[in-house]
């Protein structure tokens, strides 16, 4: 019995020793990959001009849906943009704008100075609807397929790398 | 020049600890009295120390940034009190503070304990002169505040203001004291265990160690919580961070180990339990450190993060671990015990039995979420409403047990007047009875929390008047249970009647809330040396009594290094502190303003000290007896 | 062993003035809810941006009468169990809550052991 005692408590301690130094080489970064292989979620948000909502249907008609929270104020999403402009010349990839707690007539110029890649343009005046897409910053952006699944979370101005992989999965 | 000094006495320290380490194991199998010689060095050993770390001192006063220490954590605009405190408030030159305390710790221990076995006394030496030795080489080969950086940069990057504080300055060489202090007593545990040094006297070589240790330890805690809630701006003072319980946890082992050791004491009982004690008390310091220096932790507080460091720290650590275990496993026997159920033994078995509840509690919910990480690449957060619904059920009943212990006898006790008992039970109930009339009501547990505090409050104040017309009176132990009863007291009234409200404010405009209304009614912008400051004029007005405070918030701008600072106002009485935060919401000029009203916060801190004074009179006691 | 018992029935009869709670306080939420792009603090604490609308949002769920653990189950649905400070009671997490009172009760039963078997 003794001896029982003696190897579990030397086997408790070895295991806690041996998930410090695992962890130890872990990158212990968050991120939010929670939503990914997820179903989007229902959402209806107006467009820019006010005009009508965008809602999951809008995002049904096309096989891929790139989904980009964006601000005039934001200073990565600058660097972003011109990604993002590529990536408008896709036939297969419908990009969704949203701008984010921003004021009209920022956004307008931004737009116009840098060019406008969005199929679709929405704005989440109060932030709200970037909760519902576990959003915590811009830029962010959001893959999704036809099936409505959430494939790739982009936190973060997108990169070359990010472009790349964008690329392969659409293709 | 000053880093060449500092290298040059920390290699003289690794030779003395290796002279130390061989000169008091040739005198182990030497008759006679200590070695005059492993005095001298050890005095030396801690002389050389003390004044390598006052090299690095100078280094901070005069800005000295070829040292890579100086430069990542001083700036020459730093005030000078700032500068000297910047020197321990890194990680490199806290190690130099762990060495200090390591060295004079062993050399006091030496000298202090003239009357215990030879063998013991050397053994404790040279089993401390390993740990100084394993800290000297993290030092010099892994985290050296003397080394150096070239091109010799113009300026320092340490111009934090957040880190610039008394409190903070002040709060690492009261911790270190405290759980580094705890090495002597894990060397002197290991040395008892070899030599097989087993009778009572051994708990009066580490008696007083242990009890210094915990008072700083105590204050320590409590100057951290008194900065976090005048610093931070939340108005709170304990958030359950990994790094707040990394220091709580080796106080919960000490504050087991100094009840042990009384009914070890007194009754050459518990011998292997104090052992293992000792033992974890330093080993979770260590581990606490670990957690904290690695980056494993994500948190506040954390040191910016290298995982070189923590491998170190790890192989430090589970060398004493399996160290510790293999003698044990080896030395272990068997004790009968047959105690009374009812006798001081068991009172005091059933503290350290709460102790090691709260303890493992605290432990597994800081580390927990490292495993989840590992095992299952999911993160999770434990925080307060874990805490706080495992812990305070349980305070409850380890309350009526701090009433009721005390005054048990060794051996076999009876409880002579449970008429007293229910009496004072009969009390505690009915004042909170009176409380929740008079004031509100509140959720049923805080009931019960309060009705043990104050169980234990009044049977602690009866007990001084019998004591009074006996003149027996046990001071150390009445302040200190009674001021623990006062501080759950007060935690509990401050929690239940705190109030807190958030509000989108613009110039001018006034919120009303229950019996009080705020007005922000001055906006001022004003230049200091290093920042600039919005100041929040805000008049706090109590409808019912038209008093009316005036608080001012200020947001900060630094600019070398760029930060936004909020500093929250605070108005402290006896009763209550009206604690007001003010920010700026970005793109509107709405400003967002949070008001708490927070009764009792002094008292909180008071209870504190009151506690650290109960064990200070012991030490006192203690040491006039010896 | 008398004593044992009587903690676990205190210990569960505590944990249902935990469940009492009517209407849903939305600065307890705001408490329990990390800031993720803060150092530790909470959505209380928190002047960021991204505290300000997790606060809108909360007020949401709180008017359309969601109970208080249903708000923490939606946000780590969407930002994963980090963002919440109370670690929810599934089979991952059942060992954190249950091992302090195996604990607890094990030293008991340890304590027990020790004393005087009635003649």
């Amino acid at each position: 019995m003794q001896k029982i005692i003696k190897i579990i408590i030397l086997f408790i301690f070895l295991f806690v020793i041996g998930i410090f130094y695992i962890s130890l080489t872990r990158d212990t970064n968050y991120n939010t990959s929670s939503l990914i292989n997820k179903e989007t979620p229902e959402f209806k948000i107006i467009s820019f001009d006010n005009s009508n909502f965008y809602t999951r249907d809008d995002i049904k008609k096309n096989n891929y849906t790139l989904i980009n929270f964006w601000a005039s104020w934001c200073a990565p999403c600058k660097i972003e943009h011109p990604i993002l402009m590529k990536l408008s010349q896709k036939k297969n990839l419908m990009l969704l704008g949203i701008n984010f707690k921003d004021k009209e007539p920022q956004a307008k110029t931004f737009l116009s100075e840098l060019g406008n890649p969005y199929d679709l343009l929405a704005k989440d005046k109060n932030g709200k609807h970037s909760v519902k897409f576990g959003i915590y910053g811009i830029p962010e952006s959001i893959l999704i397929n036809k099936e409505l699944m959430i494939i790739q979370k982009f936190v973060g101005p997108l990169s070359v790398d990010d472009y790349n992989n964008i690329i392969k999965i659409i293709e | 020049m000053l880093s060449n000094l500092g290298n040059i006495l920390l290699f003289l320290n690794v030779i003395l600890s290796l002279s130390i380490i061989y000169t008091a194991n040739r005198n182990l199998k030497i008759s006679g009295g200590v070695d005059k010689n492993i005095f001298q060095l050890s005095l030396i050993q801690s002389t050389s120390i003390i004044i390598c770390f006052f090299v690095l001192i100078a280094a901070f006063i005069v800005s000295d940034f070829s040292l890579i220490t100086v430069y990542q954590n001083s700036h020459s605009l730093k005030p000078l009190f700032y500068k000297i405190a910047g020197t321990w408030g890194n990680h490199e030159g806290s190690l130099l503070l762990w060495a200090i305390i390591l060295s004079i710790f062993s050399f006091l221990f030496l000298v202090y304990n003239k009357n215990h076995p030879k063998k013991f006394r050397l053994l404790t030496l040279i089993i401390q002169n390993i740990l100084i030795l394993g800290f000297l080489f993290f030092i010099l080969f892994n985290s050296n505040p003397f080394s150096k950086i070239s091109p010799i940069p113009s300026e320092g990057l340490g111009l934090n203001p957040i880190l610039q504080d008394p409190a903070l300055a002040i709060h690492p060489p009261l911790l270190y004291v405290g759980f580094v202090g705890a090495s002597i007593y894990f060397s002197a545990a290991i040395a008892s265990l070899i030599t097989n040094y087993s009778e009572k006297s051994f708990s009066l070589s580490i008696k007083n160690w242990v009890l210094i240790s915990w008072c700083f330890q105590t204050l320590g805690i409590l100057v951290g919580s008194i900065w976090a809630y005048y610093e931070l701006g939340w108005g709170g003072f304990w958030f359950w961070d990994p790094v707040e319980n990394a220091s709580l946890l080796p106080w919960f082992a000490m504050t087991a180990l100094f009840h042990s050791l009384i009914v070890f004491e007194k009754r050459n009982l518990f011998y292997f339990w104090v052992i293992i004690l000792c033992l974890i008390t330093f080993t979770l310091s260590v581990t606490g450190t670990f957690l904290v220096r690695s980056g494993i932790l994500n948190s506040v507080h954390t040191f910016a993060s290298d995982p070189t460091r923590g491998i170190y720290i790890l192989i430090f650590l589970s060398l004493m671990i399996f160290g510790s275990i293999f003698l044990l496993f080896k030395k272990y026997k068997k004790e009968n015990y047959d105690l009374n159920r009812n006798s001081k033994e068991t009172f005091i078995l059933v503290n350290n039995w709460f102790m090691m509840f709260y303890l493992i509690t605290v432990l597994l919910g800081t580390i927990y979420p490292i495993f989840t990480d590992a095992l299952t690449d999911n993160k999770i957060s434990v925080g307060p409403p874990f805490y706080n619904a495992i812990i305070f059920p349980v305070v409850v009943v380890f309350l009526l047990f701090m009433a009721l212990g005390p005054k048990a006898k060794w051996i076999k006790n009876k409880f002579e007047n449970i008429r007293t008992y229910i009496l004072i039970l009969t009390g505690a109930i009915g004042l909170n009875l009176a409380i929740i009339f008079f004031f509100k009501s509140y959720s049923l547990l805080s009931n019960f929390i309060i009705i043990s505090a104050l169980f234990l409050i009044i049977s602690s104040l009866m007990d001084i008047a019998k004591a009074l017309k006996k003149n027996k009176l046990d001071f150390a132990r009445i302040i200190s249970h009674t001021s623990f009863g006062f501080l759950v007291l007060f935690i509990g009234l401050n929690d239940i009647f705190s109030l807190e409200k958030d509000y989108n404010i613009k110039l001018g405009e006034t919120k009303k809330f229950e019996n009080y209304s705020i007005q922000l009614q001055n906006l001022d912008l004003k230049n200091y040396k290093n920042y600039q400051a919005v100041i929040g004029k805000l008049e706090i007005k109590n409808i019912n009594s038209n008093q009316t405070n005036i608080l001012n918030p200020e947001i900060r701008i630094y600019d070398k290094p760029k930060t936004l600072t909020y500093e929250a106002a605070i108005k402290t009485s006896l009763i209550k502190d009206y604690y007001l935060t003010m920010s700026n919401i970005d793109r509107s000029d709405y400003y967002n303003i949070k008001f708490q009203k927070k009764p009792l916060m002094a008292w909180i801190w008071i209870s504190v000290i009151m506690i650290v004074v109960g064990g200070s009179i012991r030490l006192f006691s203690n040491a006039k007896n010896n | 062993m008398k004593l044992n018992l009587l903690l676990l029935l205190f210990i569960f009869f505590s944990k249902f003035s935990f469940a009492t709670e009517k209407t849903v306080d939305p600065n307890l939420i705001h408490k329990n809810l990390r800031c993720l792009v803060c150092q530790g603090q909470s959505i209380s604490d928190s002047n960021s941006d991204f505290a300000q609308t997790i606060k809108l949002v909360v007020k949401d769920l709180i008017d359309e009468g969601k109970t208080e653990d249903e708000i923490y189950e939606f946000m780590s649905d969407k930002y994963g169990d980090w963002i919440v400070f109370k670690p929810q009671f599934n089979t991952q997490n059942s060992l954190l809550w249950i091992l302090p009172y195996i604990v607890l009760i094990f030293g008991g039963f340890l304590i027990y052991s020790l004393l005087k078997k009635r003649q």
